[in-house]
């Protein structure tokens, strides 16, 4: 009998220290599991739709990238289930200490560093809520970090690049998932005093569990409950709850999509995709 | 009924600059379903107040000046089913390999990896001596570059600094087998015994010192040090390979150190000049240190399983047999002995040097002997144990 299958994209090489743990995980409760990675989100998708992964560890972007050809082909996409880190993200956008910018009109005509073009929580988001403010984009210079394409900023890297490229004086904002500006200012790359936050997103979700319709769903079904059931009290598998950064799993919801569908509308930024799908 | 929430005030401290500590600490102190309310004069607190709650798994509620949090899901974090690695002052029988690295008496976290370490069972490493000689060892360190005279002018008759030089070439060999065999178990024997890696890491330490200054002695007069010889490799070779943690703490400690100890008082008293009596007196003192830690714990081995001594035994008849075809101790290490115990190159003084060579192997002979009695051999056991030491000393 065929495993279940799943895609992952390896933006990182404990990736497969993370589904090598989720395989054991699964396998030794009677779930029959494999994964495949793959290097870019618009490949796992295209792979999704051709039948060679069951579940797909989808980006938001992802997840609209499929939750959009789904509906074109007359299917279905599902979020199945989602990390409670995954739920009510914001990004912000920060400026110098000693900039004069108090919010997001005062950027007219300014740089704006952003992270990869793919990149929903460090450029299409910030972009997009700046926009929605009332920000005239087009009178803006939006500076580009594109590292890593294709696995849709997952890596951190370009906004890292964004935040040096604005404490340089190469840029006169950058855009920053909230967490990780906790993270830069505690490792030094962008010092909590150097820094102000002028701008700040709408709540958004992040990752998901995706499947199609077609799926065996007592299949999907077992993994859902096993996945809900992972307890970080159990120090069989802390280590893999860790190493993807939640405390718990949660059912997974598309409430949170919103904003980035607008974004993506706005920018055009599936639309090569989806015309190749 | 709600109760009314809990108010943290952070006052000017941002979230991002130590602040996450008294929030932390606030939402610890809530009661089951309680809440905090946070208030503070940093414009970006609901930022990261956000941040923190989703990275805690806390339930977070934006406000419009103030952010309301819930207690996170895991309180304990990870001291959460952390289990403490015995006592701080207590050894355990069998550390489990899940302790790894930590502290004795630490809280080690659930799902800690487990480690290999090959020397996991008290019987086979612990003394209780092992405190008290490795605090000892720590205070006794010397200084290479001021503990000896090296600026001492003194001067001797060629034949006797070749001599010095050759016994000095010898000796570094002999410390670098001394220095491998407990840098080996070092990192093989569980941490849970922290005293006897520590001590094992200071003999190290102290045989790295005793290469230094034999080292420096041997080029203080000439270019390069003299002959090193197969057989005296052979015989270190025995060592250096024995992967037993008891029968190469025997061989090299109880009996190679053993007799080096002899031999070294033995180059103090003769040498020929105050800096060669200077080396070999410091690394005397360090070796008797390191002849008691091995006696110590053997002596504990061999009370707890009564079949040790017979593997001893076998280990000295196995390492005899090894040896049997190699030269034993090299013509040159004997000769460069009596040489220096004469200290001139005259008739009379070669005499008494070869009288002194002669009586410093019996009086090897006698320390084995005591000490292989002290870990319970009988004595005819130890007499013909002794015999069957290699003729390299070491």
């Amino acid at each position: 009998m065929r495993p279940f299958v799943l895609g992952a994209v390896a933006y990182d090489p404990k990736v497969v220290t993370i589904w090598d743990g989720f395989k054991e995980f699964f396998d030794a409760r009677g779930l029959a599991f494999d994964y495949v990675l793959f290097h870019n989100y618009e490949r796992q998708v295209r792979a999704h739709f051709a039948g060679v992964v069951d579940v797909a560890w989808n980006s938001p972007l992802a997840w609209i990238q499929a939750d959009r050809v789904a509906r074109g082909r007359g299917r279905r996409a599902r979020a199945v289930a989602m990390r409670d880190t995954d739920c009510d993200l914001t990004s912000v956008v920060v400026v110098s200490a000693d900039d004069g910018a108090q919010g997001a009109l005062d950027l007219a005509g300014r740089r704006i560093g952003v992270g990869a073009g793919d990149s929903p929580q460090a450029t299409l988001l910030p972009l997009w809520s700046l926009g929605r403010a009332g920000l005239d984009l087009a009178a803006t210079t939006v500076v580009r970090h594109d590292v890593l394409l294709g696995k849709h900023g997952d890596h951190v890297g370009g906004e890292r690049l964004a935040a040096q490229a604005l404490l340089r004086g190469e840029v006169d904002a950058a855009c920053i998932l909230d967490g990780n500006l906790l993270t830069f200012a505690a490792e030094g790359t962008l010092p909590a005093d150097r820094v102000r936050v002028i701008h700040t997103t709408p709540a958004y979700d992040h990752c998901n569990f995706t499947v199609l319709d077609g799926v065996d769903e007592a299949v999907v079904d077992h993994f859902t409950a096993l996945l809900l059931g992972m307890s970080w009290d159990d120090p069989g598998v802390r280590r893999l709850m860790d190493l993807e950064g939640l405390r718990a799993w949660r059912p997974g919801r598309t409430s949170g999509y919103l904003a980035l569908e607008a974004a993506v509308d706005r920018f055009g930024t599936l639309d090569a995709f989806l015309a190749s799908m | 009924m709600s109760r009314p929430p809990a108010r943290l005030d952070l006052g000017a401290l941002s979230l991002a600059r130590g602040g996450h500590l008294l929030l932390r600490k606030a939402l610890l102190a809530l009661p089951a379903g309680g809440t905090l309310e946070v208030v503070g004069a940093d414009p970006e607190l609901p930022v990261h107040a956000r941040a923190l709650a989703r990275a805690w798994g806390a339930p977070f509620h934006p406000h419009d000046a103030t952010v309301v949090l819930g207690a996170p899901v895991t309180p304990e974090g990870r001291w959460r089913g952390a289990v403490r690695s015995g006592a701080p002052g207590q050894v355990v029988a069998e550390p489990p390999a899940t302790w790894g690295l930590a502290a004795r008496g630490a809280a080690v976290e659930a799902g800690s990896p487990a480690f290999r370490f090959p020397w996991s069972r008290r019987d086979e490493v612990w003394t209780d001596e092992a405190g008290r000689l490795y605090l000892q060892a720590a205070a006794a360190q010397w200084d290479p570059v001021t503990a000896v005279p090296w600026a001492t002018g003194f001067d001797l008759p060629d034949e006797v600094e070749d001599a010095v030089v050759q016994l000095m070439t010898y000796l570094v060999e002999n410390e670098v087998a001394a220095l491998l065999v407990p840098a080996r178990f070092c990192a093989q024997v569980h941490p849970h015994f922290r005293e006897i890696v520590q001590l094992l890491a200071i003999q190290a330490a102290d045989e790295a010192r005793h290469i230094e200054v034999f080292t420096r002695r041997a080029l203080l007069r000439r270019p390069a040090p003299a002959l090193s010889t197969a057989g005296g490799q052979a015989s270190l070779q025995t060592l250096v390979e024995e992967p037993d943690f008891a029968l190469a703490s025997f061989l090299t400690s109880v009996l190679g150190e053993g007799s080096f100890l002899t031999l070294l008082r033995f180059l103090d008293h003769h040498a020929p000049d105050p800096v060669t009596a200077a080396v070999c007196r410091l690394a005397a003192q360090d070796e008797a240190r390191h002849v008691a830690f091995g006696v110590a714990h053997l002596e504990r081995h061999a009370r707890l399983d009564p079949t040790l001594r017979l593997r001893l035994a076998a280990a000295v008849e196995r390492r005899h047999d090894a040896l049997r075809h190699t030269a034993g101790l090299n013509e040159e290490v004997f000769d460069a002995l009596v040489v220096v115990a004469a200290g001139a190159w005259t008739p009379d003084a070669l005499r008494r040097g070869w009288d002194a060579v002669v009586a410093l192997q019996e009086e090897m002979d006698v320390g084995r002997r005591v000490r292989l009695r002290r870990l319970g051999f009988e004595e005819a056991d130890a007499a013909r144990l002794s015999g069957l030491h290699t003729r390299n000393f070491m």
